[in-house]
């Protein structure tokens, strides 16, 4: 009954807002308006560039290249290695982060004292910038004044140890510092999703008999399947785009050890101004990450009527 | 036998609550405190199972932040791992002499500027897609997705030239620009999520009292948004307060760089100044994290309401 009555305002409320097919479009056009201008076009020119040579430091060879900046790519050692270390960059922080992540979602969702206080101060670095997150990390790696310097005044290590620097600690290094901030994204995800798991299930559960281990493998790990899938997706290409961090911690080095291919690219094209080729690995960049976002498009089902 | 029918009954009861969650008054959702969505029921989880965990964690958070403190407070040269006689000379170097108070300006107006064209744009884009049905929402929906896909860094070029067409180098516009951009696609998606989860009927009981479109919505639904948008507008803000790859792109001179920007040529400088280098992550850290203390409530609430359930 209410809702019948309701049906018939719908239709003067939609005339003052001049007409029901127009509305929608009017408030969708200043966002399709940034987006057509400000990504759509760019990521045009950059398909365009790619089959050019445009290098502003070599003018006398621009012009038309077809698929030779593609070609040189395959050819390219930095090119593979990049993508090898993007995959390994990847998968070792997206991992650690839900693994850590969950966890610490687990224990901050319990009832205890402090609660408030602790999600507040372990969720902080999340606030954090890779570039503040640099700053912080080189205090503490700093081989002369950091963390190292102590523990060898304590008889642990020896002085003067960079891990910046060694290849063989590098990696670990970046990894350490990009957890410290990756982690809370995950917690703070995951624990929102934990809240809204109704709490009667899981008394319904132990007057059955279940045990906490077999009430969160069948209670909350289920219910949390889609907010993990989704999360560690959406981590996992941010993880893969993000060039602030290792640009200013570790610049790319030592000798290339560090270079995802984002970074790669930023490099050829900003410091080796060779926008042509740069373009060819923004583009297959793109389409390696066009393929996660239709594996990201089956499994969250994004976009149907739920 | 038994455990098949708890995961059944978990996915059936578990929707329902989502839907009930979603159209409670935002500030109950908030106030459900302790007791909701505690641990499993049964035996009390042992104190120090939580403590003991939560401890080693929090040190892994603080130290980091402890030691940049130590480094912004203590003289120079000192050795102490307790900042104490605190000194300030690092502070008044950033602030003064590196440039610090400029660049913690333009880092303001740029975050408040991308929070608020972010935020407006994405709540009328976000009422368009969650309430109406309309050709070319689909492929719209696509596109959002498919930009998450895009990477700014490799946008840089063709984004340069088009600040160059409109001689927006070297102005703050061009970064506002950027970040909103990038911003846009998320935040849409987050807050049409939450305007789902508001009922239609509540803002069609607003039409039976004589509220046209807008004046319902503001009434109704904006106050029930609250959380949301506190969620989207702080993400808005903590991004492009933080986001350093733009600003370091399309700013070239000193009185224009952000935050983020000049702490690089901090980190990049000849002879690094530990202390001044602190002081400044100090100074780049403090809004942020004030931010934030105050939001992540809220932040919890608006992904639990909106973003999870997509």
């Amino acid at each position: 009954m209410a809702l019948a009555v309701a049906k018939e305002p719908r239709g003067t409320g939609r005339r003052r807002a001049g007409g029901p097919a127009r509305l929608p479009y009017l408030l969708i056009s200043p966002a399709v308006l940034l987006m057509l201008g400000f990504l759509a076009y760019p990521m045009i020119s950059v398909l365009y560039y790619s089959l050019r040579h445009y290098n502003v430091t070599k003018p006398w060879r621009n012009g038309f290249a077809g698929l030779d900046n593609f070609s040189a790519l395959l050819a390219d050692d930095l090119f593979w290695q990049s993508l090898v270390f993007s995959a390994q960059w990847v998968g070792t922080e997206v991992s650690l982060q839900l693994a850590l992540g969950l966890a610490l979602a687990l224990i901050v969702n319990q009832t205890f004292v402090g609660r408030g206080i602790s999600r507040a101060l372990v969720f902080s670095p999340w606030a954090v910038s890779g570039v503040l997150t640099t700053t912080i990390w080189m205090l503490l790696y700093n081989p002369s004044t950091g963390v190292s310097r102590y523990l060898a005044d304590a008889g642990v290590g020896s002085y003067g140890t960079s891990v910046l620097s060694d290849p063989g600690t590098v990696f670990w290094a970046a990894v350490l510092a990009e957890l410290w901030r990756g982690v809370p994204f995950f917690a703070i995800l995951i624990l929102a999703d934990l809240q809204s798991i109704p709490r009667d299930l899981y008394e319904a559960a132990s007057v059955d008999g279940a045990g906490r281990m077999r009430q969160f493998l069948h209670i909350t790990l289920p219910h949390l399947k889609d907010a993990i899938v989704l999360s560690t997706l959406l981590r996992a290409v941010w993880e893969f785009n993000n060039v602030d961090l290792l640009y200013t911690l570790t610049g790319g080095g030592p000798a290339g050890a560090t270079t995802t291919l984002p970074l790669y690219v930023a490099n050829t094209g900003i410091h080796g101004h060779d926008f042509g080729y740069a373009s060819a690995l923004t583009t297959v960049a793109f389409v390696i990450l066009l393929f996660c976002s239709i594996l990201y498009l089956r499994l969250s089902k994004f976009g149907g009527d739920r | 036998m038994t455990t098949t029918a708890i995961t059944d009954q978990g996915s059936a009861t578990g929707a329902r609550a989502g839907a009930t969650t979603g159209n409670a008054p935002p500030a109950r959702r908030l106030r459900r405190g302790p007791g909701t969505g505690g641990g499993p029921a049964g035996e009390r989880t042992p104190r120090w199972q939580i403590y003991l965990p939560l401890g080693l964690y929090l040190l892994f958070t603080l130290v980091p932040f402890y030691w940049m403190l130590l480094f912004a407070l203590r003289p120079a040269g000192s050795t102490s791992l307790v900042p104490w006689p605190a000194t300030a000379t690092h502070f008044d170097k950033v602030w003064n002499d590196l440039g610090f108070a400029v660049f913690f300006r333009n880092s303001l107006l740029v975050g408040v500027a991308s929070l608020v064209m972010t935020t407006a744009v994405a709540l009328a884009g976000g009422y368009a897609l969650a309430r109406f049905r309309f050709r070319g929402r689909n492929g719209f929906m696509l596109a959002l997705l498919c930009s998450q896909f895009i990477p700014g860094a490799l946008m840089l070029v063709p984004l340069f030239e088009i600040f160059r067409e409109l001689a927006l180098v070297n102005s703050l516009w061009s970064v506002v620009i950027a970040e909103t951009v990038f911003q846009l696609p998320l935040s849409l998606i987050l807050i049409s999520g939450f305007i789902r989860n508001v009922p239609a009927e509540l803002e069609e009981a607003a039409w039976v009292d004589g509220c046209g479109r807008f004046r319902a919505f503001c009434a109704v639904v904006l106050p029930l948004l609250r959380p949301g948008l506190i969620a989207v507008g702080s993400f808005a803000f903590v991004h492009s307060w933080n986001h350093f790859l733009f600003a370091l792109m399309f700013l070239s001179s000193q009185e224009k760089y952000t935050i983020p920007v000049g702490l690089n040529y901090t980190i990049g400088a000849e002879s690094v100044d530990l202390g001044a280098l602190a002081a400044g992550g100090v100074v780049a850290a403090v809004p942020v994290v004030i931010v934030f203390a105050f939001i992540q409530k809220w932040l919890i609430a608006g992904f639990s309401a909106g973003a999870v359930k997509g």
